[in-house]
């Protein structure tokens, strides 16, 4: 599932680049350009694809790895 | 109420203006005076808690002092007064293209920069690269270039609030703070906008001290409990202000109709951006990746768990507080084209577009105690950014420069939390004065400061996912970066003869085409992976202690 993960992010890097509303001036509810809502959209399906990153792609081995003993003492 | 801005100046030549929007102010001030103070109660005296807070920071906390410091004037006044010039497409730009990458960044390199701080007890970004390549001279080389780069974020914010709090409190003080009239390049002659208004000199030194007050004494521990309350306020205000003024315009609807009859332009993207430089503002919200100060708010945290809500959360906040912005930017754009909106002017006779939020709180807001209640959350949005970027300072000059040139042992834990107090001092002073001189686009010097932070992030996202990345390597490309940076920020802003790069394009500076960020982030990642193929890998202990196998 990581890899899809990956690929969604991909996907909406992608989509982003919304070439196909370039010039259009529509008002989305009559108030809302829709370059804006499509935009403000794609925030929310960012929010909801770090969702799923966190359920399929999350790095516990790092977490737990940290969470372990503390081992300090670098160059600090 | 009448919305014609003539007369309003007018009335101010007769009487003052309402000083209740500054009175609240004060009020708010006041409060942060007090937040910063229990705050400095929790205070447990020494350095990791000045500097890190003990990473004992919840799952809120972190959510709403990450969000917080990401947001600054930048994201205010900064937002409003590109889409009154760049129309919607300001939001694609930089806010939902930051619910992406930042969050990236956070998901992909956050959590294991902070399970190294964790696990080895760093507490500041540079700690971590000078183990990382086993070089004590590259903490040397970086501490001046992230300080360097953090003046213009400082900058960002000490602006904004000039211009944001000269143009709300214009005509209240006619004697004390009277301007002269202005004289357009037409000739003609205006009575001055801002004549009454408190000067930016005294905004950027109240905020500075205020802000400096609380740091001071709880270290980034009251930065962090004054982030949270002051996002919650801007949030809340920037919601309730967005309400307001769309009904002093007759609704929403009637607001964007008329952006639609006298600007349409602002509605779309053609003709203001290409997709190509759209496409390249990609870049600019990667900055993220390396800002020192996010770097150490990572390290606040309590557990790895603690970022989840920051990942999922932190698109939405942007889309709630940016979004708001730009309906006011676009609404600005229709009514100054209608002739119902005036924006203080720069000297080149142009509307200034650092003023256009505060032109539309004045205009359009009746109630004095609600343009008190959102310029509180306008600064409340400067604060929590600069806080950050003030510990932030104090931390890497204490951590990254005098420990490591004088010896660990050479001053005690108190010690420690004066040098940072007093670097950060001696930084703000200079930021100060520079804001004083050098009035500037919000939008564009963010964007400058950030270009040169997101040039260094691919640094950061090398250093945790390749094994072979060298100390060379991370040495030219911090090079690359400076170097491409300064030549394209000097032909951009300070060549007066013809470019030798880009050119100016609807207020931007682009090359080819594309954002400089462009260029320089490709100079540095050449650099970076050509010069640590060519170079000697770093030692197996190294790999091991920073490349943990799995099990």
């Amino acid at each position: 599932m990581k890899k899809f993960v990956y690929a969604l992010v991909i996907l909406m890097a992608i989509i982003h680049q919304d070439i196909w509303w370039w010039d259009n001036k529509r008002l989305i509810f009559d108030f809302m350009p829709l370059g804006l809502f499509y935009h403000a959209l794609f925030s929310c399906m960012a929010a909801g694809l770090w969702a799923l990153a966190i359920k399929w792609a999350w790095p516990s081995d790092i977490e737990e790895w940290a969470e372990a003993e503390a081992e300090q003492g670098g160059e600090q | 109420m009448s919305h014609d801005p003539w007369l309003i100046v007018l009335g101010q030549a007769a009487e003052p203006a309402s000083r209740t929007p500054l009175y609240i102010i004060i009020v708010y001030m006041c409060a942060l005076f007090a937040l910063g103070w229990i705050s400095s109660r929790l205070f447990r005296g020494s350095s990791k808690d000045f500097f890190v807070a003990s990473q004992s920071i919840g799952p809120f906390m972190l959510l709403m002092s990450v969000f917080g410091t990401t947001m600054t004037a930048f994201a205010l006044v900064g937002s409003t007064g590109k889409a009154f010039s760049l129309g919607i497409g300001t939001y694609g730009l930089m806010a939902s293209s930051s619910g992406l990458i930042h969050a990236a960044c956070f998901f992909f390199v956050g959590i294991r920069m902070w399970s190294f701080g964790k696990k080895y007890g760093y507490v500041t970004q540079i700690q971590f690269f000078r183990d990382r390549f086993e070089s004590k001279g590259l903490g040397y080389l970086m501490f001046p270039i992230l300080v360097g780069l953090i003046i213009p974020y400082l900058l960002v914010g000490l602006i904004g609030a000039g211009n944001y709090i000269g143009g709300v409190t214009a005509g209240m003080f006619p004697e004390t703070f009277s301007l002269p009239d202005k004289v357009l390049p037409s000739g003609k002659e205006i009575a001055n906008p801002l004549n009454g208004s408190v000067p930016a000199w005294l905004t950027g030194l109240v905020i500075s001290a205020v802000v400096l007050f609380y740091v001071f004494f709880g270290g980034v521990r009251s930065a962090v409990w004054a982030n949270t309350f002051q996002t919650i306020v801007f949030m809340i205000m920037g919601l309730v202000g967005f309400l307001v003024i769309a009904h002093g315009l007759g609704g929403l609807e009637a607001a964007s109709k008329k952006t639609l009859e006298y600007a349409p332009e602002k509605l779309s993207r053609v003709g203001l951006m290409t997709p190509a430089h759209f496409m390249s503002y990609m870049l600019v919200p990667l900055s993220v990746g390396m800002f020192p100060h996010l770097f150490q708010h990572w390290l606040t945290a309590k557990s790895a768990k603690s970022f989840r809500l920051t990942v999922v959360a932190h698109p939405i906040c942007i889309m709630i507080v940016w979004v708001p912005c730009i309906l006011i930017g676009i609404w600005a754009a229709g009514l100054h084209a209608e002739g119902s909106l005036r924006v203080p002017p720069l000297p080149n006779g142009n509307p200034n577009a650092n003023a256009v939020l505060s032109a539309m709180v004045k205009t359009f807001m009746d109630s004095p105690v609600l343009i008190g209640l959102f310029s509180a959350g306008v600064l409340a949005a400067i604060m929590s950014s600069l806080d950050s970027q003030f510990v932030c300072i104090g931390s890497m000059f204490t951590n990254d420069f005098v420990v490591p040139w004088m010896g660990k042992d050479r001053f005690t834990d108190k010690q420690k939390v004066w040098l940072g107090r007093g670097f950060i001092v001696f930084i703000v002073l200079i930021t100060y004065v520079i804001s004083i001189f050098k009035p500037t686009s919000v939008f564009n010097l963010g964007v400058w400061c950030f270009s040169g932070f997101s040039a260094l992030f691919p640094i950061a996202f090398a250093s945790v996912y390749w094994k072979r990345l060298t100390k060379a390597g991370v040495v030219a490309s911090v090079i690359a970066t400076t170097v491409t940076w300064s030549l394209f920020i000097y032909d951009a802003l300070g060549n007066k003869g013809e470019k030798w790069f880009g050119e100016s394009h609807a207020g931007e500076y682009l090359i080819a085409g594309v954002m400089p960020v462009t260029f320089i982030c490709l100079a540095s990642i050449i650099a970076l992976v050509l010069v640590s193929l060519a170079t000697k890998a770093p030692s197996q202990a190294t790999i091991d202690r920073f490349f943990p196998t799995k099990g």
